[in-house]
């Protein structure tokens, strides 16, 4: 019998429903919805739809459809709103870029993003495809921390590009390893929590009013936790140092219940930011720049990055200028990566920047959905930690450009010019949505023999 | 590790909340701010984004919007036809330095963004759609404006000369000089720049719009006020009979003794003293009044008045408030802290000869579309009523003898019925200053029913003798070239 048919359990009762169909749906709309932009941008600074929108919205409508039926294939329970938001996202980027690219015709990056975005695809399969179990994850702990600090490593050999070491060049390549090294850190703090969480509640000393783990439990985490920061110091990247540091603290939390850790971890973050903001040029400019963004204008020198991405969002007011109509270009540097918000406020207005929240806010909240309904410890902490990491690296882009926090150099998922930050959130959704399928998928007699007892009577 | 899972995705929850929260207060708050701060480009972008609209003169513009694709960010430019001549009317819109008098009040329509541009003005400004620019058509007369411009060059001084149809309140002349030319302001490169900066610290201020930005003393213009306040409130019953008024005239409370320039001051009639203009005989009137009534007719010409747009904004003109005795004799022959703009002394000139009404003074006779259509016609309004029609027509007739038998002799016109009073500011410390020549009139064809044009003229910082310099000598010249323009044209 094949299992793909199956309306009942092994048990008798009804299955519940995959929600393919569901999913299935939600992508026309994720498809259609860039496609329409799409037309928008040409209509409004050409006169006509671009040439190429079928051809864009069949691009889009491929990648996705693949996703579509790799997910029926290998995940058939998953969640149905995750893989719609993705593309959503990763298509309205791509319009976002194509429509930026029109004001640069020197500088072209939607072709390059189209590819990335296909090759962040094929990591989803490749993760739908090789990742059976998650939970097979769990068993490469210290493999995942030793990957986790090469792909740190590596950018410090590199030439810093604009002020941070976090590049590495290859060809006509740069790619930013720590974007990779985010999820394989998470797989490591996921898999070691998941192990001696017991441990780390139970056992401890009693420190000023703390409870304080033994040095070998805890050792591993904060050995790796220090050496990250410190490589991310070193690579005057403080954005993704705040990212992994935020995920880090909130996986202990959830591990432990420990609110005293938490209360340390913010000490030493605040403690670190202020060092490092107020020793490091790089840094140190940035949070000058973000306690007051008009100084360059009153030193006459015109505005600067930040004062530009502001009075893009002003520009926007409620209903925005509409596509291809602001002038987020203004932006210059970056206008297509880390300030890309910028021009959905300007050209989507209020509204659309409320919408793109409320994505990313499903986005997070499906993710610890999936976590609470994993079977076991590491799956939890795992889409944990993954959907802090969105949560916490929306934050901070976001945060930074609408300066309610200093600017840090990253990369708002999925939207972002960036092919590291595109192919890394792929292989994010794909883990969410392994973990999700194996919460609400029902007992596969199947699948796992040893866990069924009808199995165990056959011979008997 | 359910319970604190929940609480992460609350704190997931609030951070996204944080943004959502700070993108409101800065795109909706804030905005507004930010949008007309220096440093962004939008603004200037956006008025330079297509051909920009027109200034109008008699249906001529005499503005331009050149293609300057491939220069910088901005599509289009802006030059002026005449610039000097048309800048205290058009002010200039320039990509570095913003956008003034009516380049500025009217920027939305020049610049095409204007909501009623639109078919459906409630929908345009929901959907920001552009229309093509409006045009903006003056009330100017270029005759009238060119009399006044050259009669001003030829002084050589500073001045300003404001000319309104008394009937309807249009602005016919509206000159500065020294003038300059806006189109030197209009680009964004160096010259730009340095054209600026030498007009920002020229010690002349050509850049200043004389005939509706800069007050004066109105000296013995003023008289026409206190003489329509002694008319008007019975002190005064008939022009013709004897007042009482000592020459010189000792200031109350005060030694002080105020002359007179000419003789025959001591008992003379409102008539008499108003073409010989006595300063005793309207000072002691100003006093036997009280300055609360000077300050209410004052109000009833337009004076008091901060609010005043043309629609671009006119600097207030001001009778004192609560001035002492000797303060409200000064005030009362146009000294001490009286001050008016040169548009506001055409506008009493204008309520006199308009028997006592004074129109709302306006600069633009319509907007129009790109095609011509129409997007606002000003109405013709009356903005006071100086005072009653007799009373008025006594006045006229006073103001006319100023000209045919008194001090105004200069601004006779043949074919024409002149009314006119001059006058001579004096300020500075102890009146040492060089004084401010003064010349108001109005003038009516000799065949027509209504008068055609009331015109203000200021000389300032007269070269030649102090003496030499009064109203009749320098003002009404030119004043007269500006009336016999109109004259002419109508």
């Amino acid at each position: 019998m094949s299992r793909w048919r199956r309306r009942e359990t092994a048990a008798g009762e009804p299955l519940p429903p995959t929600r393919r169909n569901t999913e299935l749906l939600l992508l026309v709309f994720a498809v259609l919805v860039p496609v329409f932009a799409y037309a928008n941008v040409g209509l409004a600074m050409d006169g006509s739809i671009p040439p190429d929108t079928a051809k864009y919205g069949l691009g889009l409508g491929f990648l996705v459809l693949v996703a579509h039926i790799l997910v029926r294939r290998f995940a058939p329970y998953a969640d149905p709103v995750l893989l719609p938001i993705a593309a959503l996202l990763n298509g309205l980027g791509l319009v976002l870029i194509y429509r930026l690219d029109l004001e640069t015709p020197k500088v072209q990056a939607a072709p390059s993003q189209l590819m990335w975005s296909a090759i962040g695809v094929i990591l989803f399969a490749v993760v739908m495809i090789a990742v059976r179990d998650h939970r097979a994850l769990g068993k490469y702990a210290y493999l995942a921390a030793a990957v986790a600090l090469f792909l740190m490593i590596v950018p410090v050999f590199f030439p810093a590009i604009n002020g941070a070491k976090v590049w590495i060049r290859l060809g006509p390549f740069s790619l930013q390893p720590g974007e990779f090294a985010k999820i394989v850190l998470v797989v490591f703090f996921a898999s070691y929590l998941a192990t001696t969480r017991e441990t780390l509640m139970m056992i401890g000393r009693r420190f000023c009013g703390v409870n304080l783990p033994r040095g070998r439990d805890l050792g591993p985490v904060v050995a790796v936790w220090l050496a990250s920061v410190g490589i991310l110091v070193l690579e005057r990247d403080l954005g993704t140092s705040l990212l992994y540091f935020g995920a880090f603290v909130v996986m202990l939390y959830v591990a432990t219940a420990r609110i005293g850790w938490i209360l340390v971890g913010l000490i030493l973050i605040a403690l670190g930011a202020f060092v490092v903001g107020s020793a490091e040029p790089h840094v140190h400019s940035r949070v000058q720049n973000w306690l007051d963004p008009f100084a360059s204008i009153h030193a006459g020198l015109g505005a600067g990055q930040l004062a530009q991405s502001l009075f893009c969002f002003a520009a926007g007011g409620l209903l925005g200028a509409g596509l291809g109509l602001g002038h987020s270009i203004l932006v210059g540097f970056a206008a297509k990566s880390d300030f890309v918000l910028a021009t959905v406020g300007e050209e989507l207005g209020l509204t659309g920047i409320a919408a793109l929240f409320v994505l990313y806010a499903l986005l997070v909240a499906r993710g610890f959905r999936a976590g609470l309904t994993a079977p076991d410890p590491f799956g939890s902490l795992l889409a944990y930690g993954l959907s802090a990491v969105l949560a916490i690296q929306v934050f901070v882009v976001a945060g930074g450009v609408t300066a309610l926090i200093p600017l840090t150099g990253m990369t708002m998922p999925f939207l972002a010019q960036g092919g590291s930050s595109v192919v890394t959130n792929w292989a994010l959704i794909a883990l969410l949505m392994k973990v999700s399928d194996r919460g609400r998928r029902p007992p596969a007699p199947i699948e796992e023999p040893s866990l069924l007892p009808e199995d165990e009577e056959v011979p008997a | 590790m359910i319970v604190t899972a929940r609480r992460a995705a609350g704190f997931c929850l609030l951070l996204l909340l944080a943004l959502l929260g700070n993108a409101t207060w800065l795109m909706a708050h804030e905005a507004d701010a930010y949008d007309h701060m220096a440093g962004n480009r939008r603004p200037q972008i956006v008025r330079y984004q297509q051909e920009r609209g027109d200034i109008l003169v008699a249906g001529r513009p005499i503005t331009g919007s050149p293609h300057t694709a491939g220069t910088s960010d901005l599509a289009y430019g802006r030059n002026y036809t005449d610039g000097p001549l048309y800048a205290p009317v058009t002010g200039y819109a320039s990509q570095l330095y913003g956008a003034t008098l009516l380049e500025g009040v009217e920027d939305d329509l020049l610049a095409g963004t204007d909501p009623r541009l639109g078919a459906w003005p409630v929908i345009t400004a929901i959907t920001r759609r552009r229309s093509p620019a409006g045009n903006v058509a003056t009330t100017i007369l270029p005759a009238a404006q060119q009399a006044a411009f050259a009669g001003l060059a030829s002084t050589g001084n500073k001045g300003a000369v404001a000319a309104l149809d008394p009937t309807t309140g249009a602005i016919l002349a509206l000159v500065s000089t020294p003038s300059y030319d806006p189109g030197r302001l209009a680009g964004a490169n160096k010259a730009t720049r340095t054209a600026w900066t030498a007009l920002d610290t020229d010690p002349d201020r050509p850049m200043l719009n004389r005939a509706l930005r800069e007050t004066y003393p109105p000296g013995s213009t003023f008289k026409v006020v206190t003489a329509a306040a002694a008319l008007a409130s019975g002190t005064v019953a008939d022009p013709d009979e004897p007042t009482t008024s000592p020459d010189p005239y000792p200031l109350p409370e005060s030694r002080t003794r105020l002359g007179n320039e000419v003789s025959g001051c001591r008992d003379a009639s409102l008539r008499y003293a108003l073409a010989m203009s006595c300063n005793t005989v309207f000072a002691k009137l100003g006093v036997d009044m009280g300055a609360e009534v000077m300050r209410r007719q004052a109000r009833a010409f337009g004076f008091d008045d901060p609010k005043l747009r043309i629609p671009v904004a006119v600097t207030e003109s001001v009778f004192p408030r609560n001035p002492d005795r000797p303060q409200t004799a000064l005030s009362s022959i146009g000294q001490f802290d009286t001050r008016a703009t040169p548009l506001q002394m055409a506008m009493v000139a204008a309520g006199v000869a308009n028997d006592g009404e004074v129109m709302r003074p306006y600069l633009v006779e319509r907007l129009t579309r790109g095609n011509g259509s129409i997007v606002h016609t000003t109405d013709r309004e009356a903005l006071a009523r100086a005072v009653a029609p007799p009373v008025a027509r006594r006045l006229q007739k006073m103001m006319e003898d100023v000209v045919t038998t008194g001090t105004g002799g200069n601004g006779r016109i043949d074919g024409a019925v002149v009314g006119g009073k001059t006058g001579t500011a004096q300020h500075g410390e102890n009146n040492r200053a060089v004084p401010y020549a003064w010349f108001i009139a109005y003038a009516k064809a000799d065949a027509a029913a209504k008068p055609a044009v009331a015109v203000a003229v200021v000389v300032e910082d007269g070269s030649a003798d102090r003496a030499d310099i009064t109203g009749g000598g320098l003002a009404a010249p030119i004043a007269k070239a500006v009336m016999s323009a109109v004259l002419a044209a109508r």
